[in-house]
This record gives structure tokens, sequence and C-alpha cells, in this order.
């Protein structure tokens, strides 16, 4: 799958564990929610990177006591206009203060690139034959905001207040 | 919504135009015509179909937006189509547009 | 009124130059139409029957004289010379080409109007009432607080893919001129016993296939906590919103389905994570909204003028307008008029450019530079000296914009209808304008008294059928236009669902229909009865027996 990071195109170094898959013995995993909630010791025991795959429907409250062990967790957008993975990823990083990757995955629309980076995530899959350009151009175009979100722009209002 | 016409005798294939957004109807020529009456006519589902690709095609090459079959009625030399709607289409709003004074 | 600053203008001119970029992408073919429609929309740009509509935003309702020259030079220069005021307060043009859209919106933006998310499943226009800051029943202008949830639902990276649109209202009185409860969420101002003023909070109104008023969920919100609990209520619905099915998305579906008591639980669960934080609108920052809506410079003016005595004595058509058009205003010798945009025979909310620049220069003259538009497809201006009210009477009259008919049968609410939108079954407008001329007749139409017809052409209710003392929403039967009528809805505080009286009306009859209705009405009315009142009190029965009656 195509990977979009840090405005560059990257390969994916992660194993996706599917459902009914015996879990690789050795490398960095993401496995279902599901998997993680049956096979949770035993993941916690190996010694690599671990990543959870949340479906949208999922109240990530029930991970929030894993995050710090977490590394990856890969969020689903079914339909782009299926947006519920926008507050899961809030929640994730503002109340659960989760730090390690969090990845769009399913219908990623370039146009939601800015909204998601606003909520949190880091890691995009999504093709972008010219990745630079595309992540510049999701970025940058619009530069005001006027309300906090998961990054750490300052929004307007408190723009103003310094002024 | 679009309402389909139950075995159409006869049919054109219509779409908005992308850059204008006016209604338009497909010639047998391959263009596009704000005039029903010079839209292609289909009579049979060949014909039809082999018209649809051609409209689909359109879509495809940024002419217009999202082309469908219509039923019409053809007398003498004028396509009528069925329906409110699309009479509301070809025609235009059936209310004038400047307010009563 | 609300003006930009640089950071307000500067969004405006990014996104339009966004778009620019997107409309250059689509025709160039590097955007599908599938993927370019969600960006469109976004912007208010829609495709309907004939051509592309633009649904420009009026915040609040508000415009200044400025801006809406602004919307004339659109209608002239991008449209065919009109505009259409909707039922949520803002202009829809209905013959863009998408090559000018792009130019449209840089013209827009120099009047600091937009069609940001007028369309799409983001938060819509935030409406209040229109006499917000005028109205002599009002504890504060609710228009403050408007536009801080207009900020900050601009662009919400969280909010932005919601599983329906989000329509939010905010009225600041007593009495509800703004139907509230047919909202979303629906905020009301008032004073608590300890005289803290704060907002009651209801949820889930809508109208639609499935209509419900909405219900509180919070009785006190103290103001400062106004953006963390929308934060709550809109986290709860995006996350649990119905995903699955367009008809059952919006959030009023949501609250039927988990229970009013569950879904605050959830809501307020919610809230204590982020209560207090970030999103709190600061102090300043309201206080820096707030003077922006501080009252204009009210001269003293005197309440009654000989010009203004002898004309309201001797002309019955002032007098007439006076009833029914001029309003009373909170500040001594001054007026509120309202400009109706419902002549016979016409179609309603419909205004030419001139007619836009003309009512633009009167609000420059008379009225402080502000116009306001309403739910009910009218505009207003806001502040007019009762001294100025003949001139201003003429100048309208002259204009066509005097009919003296707010609030009564020929002041109809009516959507597009099939002659304009691809979501419709039946044509609104032509129905219209038959009623009005039937009313024509001012001695007639003001001894009916109040009469809010509302007429939709499909189920989606953008005429608002459902809250009419009559409604009439227009339905498709084997290829012909009928019309459903329902009797006893209203938009107020104590809103009320109209009753179906009966099978749809033929399009040949449906005109016929509503003058006997009315004719019942004024056999059976007692003193002082409304439509409503009359209804009211003897039920569907008699009129539904005498439309149905066998021939």
């Amino acid at each position: 799958m195509p990977l979009l990071k840090n405005g560059e195109a990257i390969a994916d170094t992660w194993q996706h564990v599917a459902a009914g898959e015996a879990v690789p013995p050795a490398g960095p995993v993401v496995v279902p929610f599901e998997r993680w909630k049956a096979e949770r010791e035993a993941l916690l025991a190996r010694n690599t990177p671990l990543g959870v795959r949340l479906p949208n429907a999922q109240n990530v409250g029930e991970l929030a006591a894993d995050l710090g062990r977490l590394e990856l967790i890969v969020l689903e957008f079914p339909k782009f206009v299926d947006g519920r993975a926008f507050s899961q990823a809030r929640v994730l990083r503002e109340r659960y203060r989760y730090r390690g990757e969090l990845r769009a995955t399913g219908d990623v629309l370039r146009d939601q690139l800015q909204f998601m980076q606003r909520c949190g995530f880091d890691a995009f899959e999504i093709a972008a034959p010219n990745a630079a350009e595309i992540w510049r151009a999701a970025v940058n175009e619009i530069d005001v905001f006027y309300q906090p979100a998961a990054d750490d722009r300052v929004p307007a209002p408190r723009l103003r207040r310094s002024a | 919504m679009a309402k389909v016409v139950k075995n159409p005798a006869a049919q054109v294939v219509t779409a908005n135009r992308l850059r204008d957004g006016a209604v338009v109807y497909l010639v047998a020529d391959g263009s596009w015509s704000t005039n029903v009456s010079e839209g292609a006519v289909a009579r049979d589902t060949v014909t039809a179909e082999r018209l649809m690709a051609a409209g689909n095609q359109a879509a495809a090459d940024q002419v217009v937006v999202g082309p469908y079959l219509i039923a019409v009625a053809v007398k003498d030399d004028r396509v009528e189509p069925l329906g409110t709607r699309e009479r509301i289409r070809a025609l235009g709003p059936s209310v004038s547009e400047r307010p009563a004074a | 009124m609300y003006s930009y600053d640089e950071y307000d203008q500067k969004l405006l001119d990014q996104r339009v130059a966004q778009f620019r970029d997107q409309v250059r992408r689509r025709i160039a073919g590097e955007l599908t139409e599938e993927q370019f429609r969600p960006l469109r929309l976004r912007n208010g740009l829609y495709l309907q029957l004939h051509a592309y509509m633009l649904r420009v935003s009026v915040p609040y309702g508000t415009l200044s004289s400025r801006q809406l020259r602004g919307l004339g030079h659109v209608a002239r220069h991008y449209d065919r010379g009109f505009g259409h005021f909707t039922t949520r307060t803002n202009m829809q043009f209905h013959w863009m080409k998408l090559e000018h859209v792009p130019d449209a919106l840089a013209d827009l933006a120099k009047v600091q109007l937009h069609g940001i998310q007028t369309s799409g499943n983001s938060l819509r226009n935030v409406t209040a009432d229109h006499l917000a800051g005028v109205a002599p029943d009002e504890i504060e202008d609710p228009r403050i607080w408007c536009e801080i949830i207009r900020q900050w639902g601009a662009l919400h990276p969280e909010f932005s893919y919601l599983p329906r649109k989000f329509k939010i209202c905010i009225i600041a009185a007593p009495h509800d001129r703004a139907a509230l409860r047919i909202h979303d969420l629906a905020l009301r101002l008032h004073r608590n016993e300890a005289g803290e003023t704060g907002f009651e909070v209801m949820v889930g109104g809508g109208l639609g296939r499935t209509p419900f008023l909405a219900k509180t969920i919070r009785e006190f919100l103290p103001k400062r906590h106004l953006l963390s609990y929308l934060e709550a209520v809109l986290r709860v619905y995006n996350q649990l919103g119905r995903r699955d099915n367009l008809w059952k998305a919006r959030i009023k579906i949501l609250v039927h389905e988990l229970g009013v008591q569950k879904f605050t639980e959830l809501v307020e669960a919610e809230w204590q994570d982020v209560k207090d934080g970030p999103v709190e609108v600061s102090e300043a920052e309201v206080a820096r909204i707030a003077a922006q809506f501080s009252p204009p410079n009210y001269e003293d003016a005197p309440t009654f003028t000989r010009e203004f005595d002898e004309l309201r004595l001797n002309d019955l058509g002032f007098a007439r307008w006076l009833r029914t058009n001029v309003g009373g205003h909170k500040q001594p010798g001054y007026a509120i008029v309202t400009v109706s945009l419902k002549p016979p025979g016409g179609t309603p909310g419909d205004i030419t450019a001139e007619q836009m620049d003309a009512v633009a220069d009167l609000a420059d003259r008379y009225s402080f530079s502000e116009i306001r538009v309403t739910h009910a497809q009218n505009l207003v201006l806001p502040h007019v000296r009762r001294a100025d009210l003949p001139v201003v009477w003429r100048a309208l009259a002259a204009l066509g914009l005097a009919t003296p008919n707010i609030g009564l049968a020929s002041d109809i609410i009516c959507c597009p209808g099939l002659d304009y939108c691809s979501l419709a079954n039946a044509r609104s407008i032509p129905i219209a304008r038959r009623l009005t001329e039937r009313f024509d007749d001012l001695s007639r139409l003001h001894d009916l008294g109040e009469l809010k017809i509302k007429i939709s052409g499909c189920i989606n209710a953008c005429g608002h059928h459902h809250v009419g003392h009559i409604g009439i929403l227009g339905v498709d039967k084997n290829g012909e236009e009928y019309y459903q009528v329902t009797l006893g809805g209203s938009e107020d505080l104590n809103g009320a669902l109209g009753t179906i009286l009966g099978p749809a009306i033929h399009a040949d009859r449906i005109v016929e229909a509503v003058e006997t209705l009315i004719e019942i009405y004024v056999a059976l009315r007692r003193d002082g009865e409304r439509f409503l009142d009359t209804y009211r009190r003897v039920g569907l029965a008699p009129f539904k027996e005498r439309i149905y009656a066998p021939a």
C-alpha cells in the first residue's frame, strides 16, 4: 500500500495480520482490534513494535490502557464521506495522549489530508505519485484556522489576542 | 428523481454540459445540442446502449456530466420528452423569471 | 454587524484560490465528477436541472448594503439578473456556469460573502431570527453567538464529514420568529432564576421524511461553555449517527432511537472531557465580536410626524402596509420594515439585481446600511425612523416590494420545486403564484388575517410544509403532479407538525381546494380567531368532509 508520511512516499514496514491469519513470529505487526483483545498478553510479551487496527465504529477508550505500548494505530475511512475516524483520532491524541503513528486508511481523499493531519493523523494510505507536491498543497493551501484541534497550529482567536 | 418509463418506444440521451451546466442532448454526430429535437433517437435496445456508451465516453472526456436515457415522443420533426421533469429540462422553468410588477 | 479582520479575509481568499484550482483540475480531467462533487458542494455549488446553482451563505440573515449590492453584481454578471432567498436565509443563483464560479466567488469574497458549507454533511449557516438586535422582547443579540459558532465551525477538521447536514438556530427572546425547533440544534438564550444568561439546548429537530421537533437536553448552559458543549454534541453525533441510510442519518433519528435521556447522558459524559478546555471561547473573543453588534447611532427621533399621521389617516394603502409590514423597534422613534418579496403572481423570495441595488440604497439612506433576510423569504430594513416610513413606503411601492401581506395568506413560503430543483417531484412555484393571484384583493387578504401557507416540491421539505397552517407537499403519482395537504402545523415554540388532510389532490384542483379550506374557516370562525385557532377548535373533520365530499 502506498504510504504518505512527512511529505514523502515511503514503504510500509509493518506486517498487517488479517483475520484468521497467524501472527508472524518476528517483526512489527498490526492486528485487528478483536485479535488484540483476544491475544493481548502474548502480543505484549513480544519484543517487537505493536500496532492495532480499529474499526471506525469502535470506541477508542477500550484501547486507552495500552496506548503506551503501541507504535501504530490504523484507523479506517470505509468511504470518504464516513468521517467517524476524525473523532477517533482526536480523542486518541487529545484525551489519551497517544504518541505513536496514527495512520489513515481506506478512501482517503487528497482534499481531506489537512483535516486528517489536524485531527492527529501523521501517516496516510494514499497513492501520491508526486507526494511532496500533494502534501505541500494539502497542508498549505489554507493556513488560517478557527478552532483548536490535535495539531499545534494556533487558531485565529488566540492570534488575535496576542496581536 | 428521474422516473423511468417502462419499455419506451423512443429514447434520447441527455446530460448537463460540464462547463456551463446546460441541459444537452446527444446528437447523431457525437456532438451535444441544447435542442432536444436535434437529439439522436434510439428505437431499440441496441441503439440505446450504443448511444449511452457514447454518452458515458463524453462524461469521461469532461464534456458532460451524468448522461442518462429519457423516453421521448417523436412527432414529425419534433422530439418531445415525456414527463413533467424532462419537459421542464427541455423547455426551461414553467414560470417566467421576472417578478410580477 | 460583523466585519472581517485579516484572518477572516485571508481564509476566504485562500478558499477561493483552492476552489479555483479544483475547478481547473475538473475541467482538465484531473478530477472525476465523483471526486469533484464533494468539493464543489462544500462551496455551495450544486448541479441542478438546468444549470449549476450556487448557494451563498448569508450568516444569520444579516447583510450590509455593500453585500447586497455584491449579490446584485453576481446576479447581473454571472446569472440571469435575479436571485432567490431560501428558508435558511441564504441566496441561490440558479443559472451559474462552472467556469465562471471561481470569478463569482472571488467577487463575493471582496464583500465578505461565500458559499462555504452551504451544502454537504457539515455545519450549515447558523441562523437567528430576523429581528435580532432590534426586537423589544430580546435579552441579548443572539447573532454574537451565531458568529462565534460560524467561525469555530468553518472548515472544522473533525466535523466536516458528519452523517448528515447540521443546522443550528439561536434566539434570545421568549417569542420564536425563526422556527427554532425544526433545527438539528436549537439554542434559546434566557435568564435563569439567579439572573444569569445562558442557553436552553434543544436537539433533534428537522423536517423531511420523518419530521421531529427538537427536544430539550439541557435547560441552562452557561454561555462560556457553548463551544465545548457543541463539540460534545457533535462528537456523539459524528460517532453514533447512522451511516448506512441517508434517510435516517440526521441527529433527530439518533435522538429518537436512543431516547432523549440516553442521548443526553452520552453528551454530558463527553462534555466532561472537553469542558473548560482549549475549545472554549475566550472572554476577549466574545467581547471583540460583541462589540461589532452594538447598536447603530440612533438619533432622537420623533414617534410620529404630521406627514406620517396624515398619510396613515388618508391613505388606506399606507395604513395597511403599516399594519402588516411594519413592526415596533426597541429604540423609540424607530421601526422595523419588512420588504415583501411576495408580490401577487410572483415567485416567493425572488429579487432582481435592480431591486437588490435599490434596497441597498434605501438601507444606506434609511437603515444604517443594514438589511436582514427572514426565513420566510422576505427582507427587512431593521432601523427605519418612523418619520421616514412614508418615503420608504413610496420607494418600496415603486419597486413592487411593498405588498402589504406579511404573515398573511399571500406571504407564502415556497421552495424552488421542480421548475429548478433536481430533487423535486412536483412544481411548487406555479401553485404559489396562482394562490397569491387569488389573494390579490387586499381587503379580503387582510380580513383573512394570519395564515401561513407553506409549499414544498418534495419530501425534503425545504418549503417547511410540515409547519404551515396549511402545508402543501408536491408528489408524483403516475407521472402527474399531485399535492398532499396538511393542516394545523405551526413553527413557534409550541410548534406542531401538520396533520394530513386526505389523499393527494391533483394539480388542476389544488388551488380550488385551498380556497375551499379558507371558505370553511371564514364560515366557522369566531371573533378574532386566526385560521390556526379555528382549526384547533373544530379539528380536521369539517375541512376534510368538504374537500373530499362526493361530487
